[in-house]
Protein backbone atom coordinates (compact mmCIF):
# COMPACT_ATOMS: atom_id res chain seq x y z
CA UNK A 1 0.00 0.00 0.00
CA UNK A 2 1.15 3.53 -1.03
CA UNK A 3 1.45 5.98 1.45
CA UNK A 4 -1.43 8.18 -0.77
CA UNK A 5 -3.79 5.20 -0.68
CA UNK A 6 -3.32 5.10 2.60
CA UNK A 7 -3.60 9.17 3.14
CA UNK A 8 -6.97 8.21 1.05
CA UNK A 9 -8.49 5.38 3.35
CA UNK A 10 -7.88 7.89 6.51
CA UNK A 11 -8.63 10.92 4.78
CA UNK A 12 -5.57 13.09 5.94
CA UNK A 13 -3.01 14.16 3.06
CA UNK A 14 -0.06 11.96 2.47
CA UNK A 15 2.15 14.60 4.07
CA UNK A 16 0.65 13.93 7.49
CA UNK A 17 1.02 10.31 6.73
CA UNK A 18 4.65 11.08 6.04
CA UNK A 19 4.77 13.32 9.15
CA UNK A 20 3.93 9.95 11.13
CA UNK A 21 6.12 7.84 9.74
CA UNK A 22 8.97 10.03 10.60
CA UNK A 23 7.79 10.73 13.90
CA UNK A 24 6.92 14.18 12.96
CA UNK A 25 3.68 13.97 14.05
CA UNK A 26 1.77 12.41 16.76
CA UNK A 27 -2.15 11.44 15.34
CA UNK A 28 -4.55 11.84 17.12
CA UNK A 29 -6.63 8.88 18.48
CA UNK A 30 -9.21 9.20 15.91
CA UNK A 31 -6.83 9.07 12.95
CA UNK A 32 -5.05 6.27 14.46
CA UNK A 33 -7.68 4.20 15.10
CA UNK A 34 -8.54 4.48 11.43
CA UNK A 35 -5.19 3.57 10.27
CA UNK A 36 -5.67 0.28 12.44
CA UNK A 37 -8.70 -0.19 10.70
CA UNK A 38 -7.15 -0.02 7.27
CA UNK A 39 -4.51 -2.72 7.99
CA UNK A 40 -7.15 -4.41 9.96
CA UNK A 41 -4.53 -4.99 13.05
CA UNK A 42 -5.23 -4.15 17.13
CA UNK A 43 -4.03 -0.23 17.70
CA UNK A 44 -0.62 -1.69 19.57
CA UNK A 45 0.74 -3.41 16.09
CA UNK A 46 1.08 0.00 14.71
CA UNK A 47 1.41 2.42 17.54
CA UNK A 48 4.10 2.50 20.12
CA UNK A 49 4.32 4.99 23.02
CA UNK A 50 7.72 5.07 25.00
CA UNK A 51 7.16 8.09 27.23
CA UNK A 52 11.07 8.50 28.25
CA UNK A 53 11.91 9.13 24.50
CA UNK A 54 8.13 11.60 24.46
CA UNK A 55 9.76 13.41 27.89
CA UNK A 56 13.19 13.77 25.93
CA UNK A 57 11.62 15.40 22.93
CA UNK A 58 9.75 17.90 24.46
CA UNK A 59 12.08 19.46 26.80
CA UNK B 1 10.76 20.15 0.37
CA UNK B 2 6.58 19.36 -0.18
CA UNK B 3 3.94 21.68 -1.92
CA UNK B 4 2.75 22.96 1.36
CA UNK B 5 6.04 24.48 2.38
CA UNK B 6 6.56 26.18 -1.15
CA UNK B 7 3.10 27.38 -0.32
CA UNK B 8 4.04 29.21 2.86
CA UNK B 9 6.81 30.50 1.53
CA UNK B 10 5.39 31.98 -1.12
CA UNK B 11 3.06 33.23 0.87
CA UNK B 12 5.49 35.18 2.84
CA UNK B 13 7.53 36.19 0.08
CA UNK B 14 4.21 37.66 -1.88
CA UNK B 15 3.36 39.14 1.57
CA UNK B 16 6.68 41.25 1.36
CA UNK B 17 6.29 42.20 -2.35
CA UNK B 18 2.55 43.25 -2.03
CA UNK B 19 3.01 45.68 1.23
CA UNK B 20 6.04 47.09 0.01
CA UNK B 21 4.99 47.86 -3.61
CA UNK B 22 1.57 49.07 -2.21
CA UNK B 23 3.92 51.55 0.47
CA UNK B 24 5.69 52.56 -2.20
CA UNK B 25 3.06 53.28 -4.25
CA UNK B 26 1.55 55.56 -1.27
CA UNK B 27 4.22 57.00 -0.48
CA UNK B 28 5.22 58.00 -3.90
CA UNK B 29 1.46 59.44 -4.95
CA UNK B 30 0.48 61.04 -1.81
CA UNK B 31 2.88 61.41 0.46
CA UNK B 32 5.65 62.70 -0.89
CA UNK B 33 3.41 65.36 -2.54
CA UNK B 34 2.03 66.26 0.80
CA UNK B 35 3.25 65.46 3.76
CA UNK B 36 0.98 66.90 6.10
CA UNK B 37 -1.51 64.30 4.90
CA UNK B 38 0.11 61.66 7.29
CA UNK B 39 -1.42 62.47 10.22
CA UNK B 40 -4.96 62.66 8.56
CA UNK B 41 -7.25 60.11 9.97
CA UNK B 42 -9.45 59.74 6.66
CA UNK B 43 -5.94 58.88 4.40
CA UNK B 44 -5.08 56.14 6.83
CA UNK B 45 -8.53 54.83 6.92
CA UNK B 46 -8.31 54.70 3.28
CA UNK B 47 -5.01 53.06 3.01
CA UNK B 48 -5.91 50.45 5.11
CA UNK B 49 -9.60 49.74 3.28
CA UNK B 50 -7.74 49.71 0.00
CA UNK B 51 -4.82 47.77 1.27
CA UNK B 52 -7.15 45.10 2.53
CA UNK B 53 -8.76 44.18 -0.94
CA UNK B 54 -5.34 44.90 -2.83
CA UNK B 55 -3.65 41.97 -0.12
CA UNK B 56 -6.66 39.39 -0.96
CA UNK B 57 -6.88 39.83 -4.85
CA UNK B 58 -2.62 39.72 -5.05
CA UNK B 59 -2.25 36.88 -3.26
CA UNK B 60 -5.23 34.84 -5.42
CA UNK B 61 -3.48 36.26 -8.50
CA UNK B 62 -0.23 34.80 -7.08
CA UNK B 63 -1.35 31.39 -6.20
CA UNK B 64 -3.03 30.76 -9.37
CA UNK B 65 0.50 31.78 -10.85
CA UNK B 66 2.38 29.29 -8.18
CA UNK B 67 -0.08 26.73 -8.75
CA UNK B 68 0.13 26.46 -12.66
CA UNK B 69 4.06 27.04 -12.61
CA UNK B 70 4.23 24.04 -9.46
CA UNK B 71 2.16 21.42 -11.98
CA UNK B 72 4.10 22.37 -15.07
CA UNK B 73 6.77 21.62 -13.16
CA UNK B 74 6.05 18.80 -10.71
CA UNK B 75 3.06 17.33 -11.99
CA UNK B 76 1.56 17.62 -8.83
CA UNK B 77 -1.44 19.37 -7.62
CA UNK B 78 -1.31 21.99 -4.44
CA UNK B 79 -3.56 19.68 -1.48
CA UNK B 80 -6.60 21.53 -1.05
CA UNK B 81 -7.37 19.34 1.61
CA UNK B 82 -6.58 20.28 5.08
CA UNK B 83 -6.86 17.20 7.99
CA UNK B 84 -6.30 17.98 11.62
CA UNK B 85 -2.41 17.94 11.21
CA UNK B 86 -2.93 21.26 9.62
CA UNK B 87 -6.04 22.36 11.64
CA UNK B 88 -3.49 21.87 14.53
CA UNK B 89 -0.39 23.84 12.94
CA UNK B 90 -2.84 26.69 11.84
CA UNK B 91 -3.68 26.91 15.58
CA UNK B 92 -0.83 27.24 16.88
CA UNK B 93 0.22 30.13 14.06
CA UNK B 94 -2.92 32.04 14.83
CA UNK B 95 -2.27 31.47 18.53
CA UNK B 96 1.27 33.54 18.02
CA UNK B 97 0.10 35.86 15.39
CA UNK B 98 -2.57 37.13 17.79
CA UNK B 99 -0.02 37.84 20.42
CA UNK B 100 1.82 39.91 18.02
CA UNK B 101 -0.76 41.76 16.93
CA UNK B 102 -2.40 42.69 20.24
CA UNK B 103 1.12 43.47 21.49
CA UNK B 104 1.76 45.79 18.58
CA UNK B 105 -2.40 46.95 19.07
CA UNK B 106 -1.25 48.45 22.68
CA UNK B 107 2.17 49.65 21.61
CA UNK B 108 0.09 51.96 19.17
CA UNK B 109 -1.76 52.55 22.04
CA UNK B 110 1.09 53.63 24.10
CA UNK B 111 2.67 56.11 21.32
CA UNK B 112 -0.58 57.77 21.36
CA UNK B 113 -0.73 58.46 26.00
CA UNK B 114 3.10 59.25 25.37
CA UNK B 115 1.88 62.15 23.33
CA UNK B 116 3.25 61.04 19.63
CA UNK B 117 1.91 61.98 16.50
CA UNK B 118 -1.31 60.21 14.52
CA UNK B 119 0.98 58.35 12.33
CA UNK B 120 2.96 56.56 14.80
CA UNK B 121 -0.31 54.85 15.93
CA UNK B 122 -0.91 54.04 12.31
CA UNK B 123 2.21 52.54 11.43
CA UNK B 124 2.59 51.03 14.23
CA UNK B 125 -1.00 49.36 13.60
CA UNK B 126 -0.11 48.57 9.96
CA UNK B 127 3.52 46.58 11.01
CA UNK B 128 2.02 44.63 13.73
CA UNK B 129 -0.71 43.05 11.38
CA UNK B 130 1.98 42.52 8.67
CA UNK B 131 4.61 40.75 11.31
CA UNK B 132 1.71 39.19 12.89
CA UNK B 133 0.51 37.42 9.35
CA UNK B 134 4.39 36.91 8.34
CA UNK B 135 5.04 34.97 11.94
CA UNK B 136 2.20 33.41 11.18
CA UNK B 137 3.09 31.92 7.77
CA UNK B 138 6.66 31.41 8.60
CA UNK B 139 5.41 29.38 11.93
CA UNK B 140 3.42 27.61 10.00
CA UNK B 141 7.00 26.39 7.74
CA UNK B 142 8.80 25.62 10.71
CA UNK B 143 6.16 23.68 12.31
CA UNK B 144 5.74 21.71 8.90
CA UNK B 145 9.66 21.36 8.90
CA UNK B 146 10.23 20.40 12.07
CA UNK B 147 7.07 18.56 13.12
CA UNK B 148 5.73 18.70 16.47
Amino acid sequence: MTQQELADQTGVTRQTIVAIENGKYSPTLELAFRITRVFNVPLEEVFSFNIEIEEKNTK
Amino acid sequence: MDNKEKQLLVTAISMILILGCYALYVYNNYIAENLAIINDTRFWAKAFLILIPVTIASQIVIHIVFAIINKIVTNEDIPTLSDERDKLIDLKAIRISHWIFTMGFLLSMVSQVMGMQLWVMFIILIASGFIAAFVAEITKFYLYRKGF
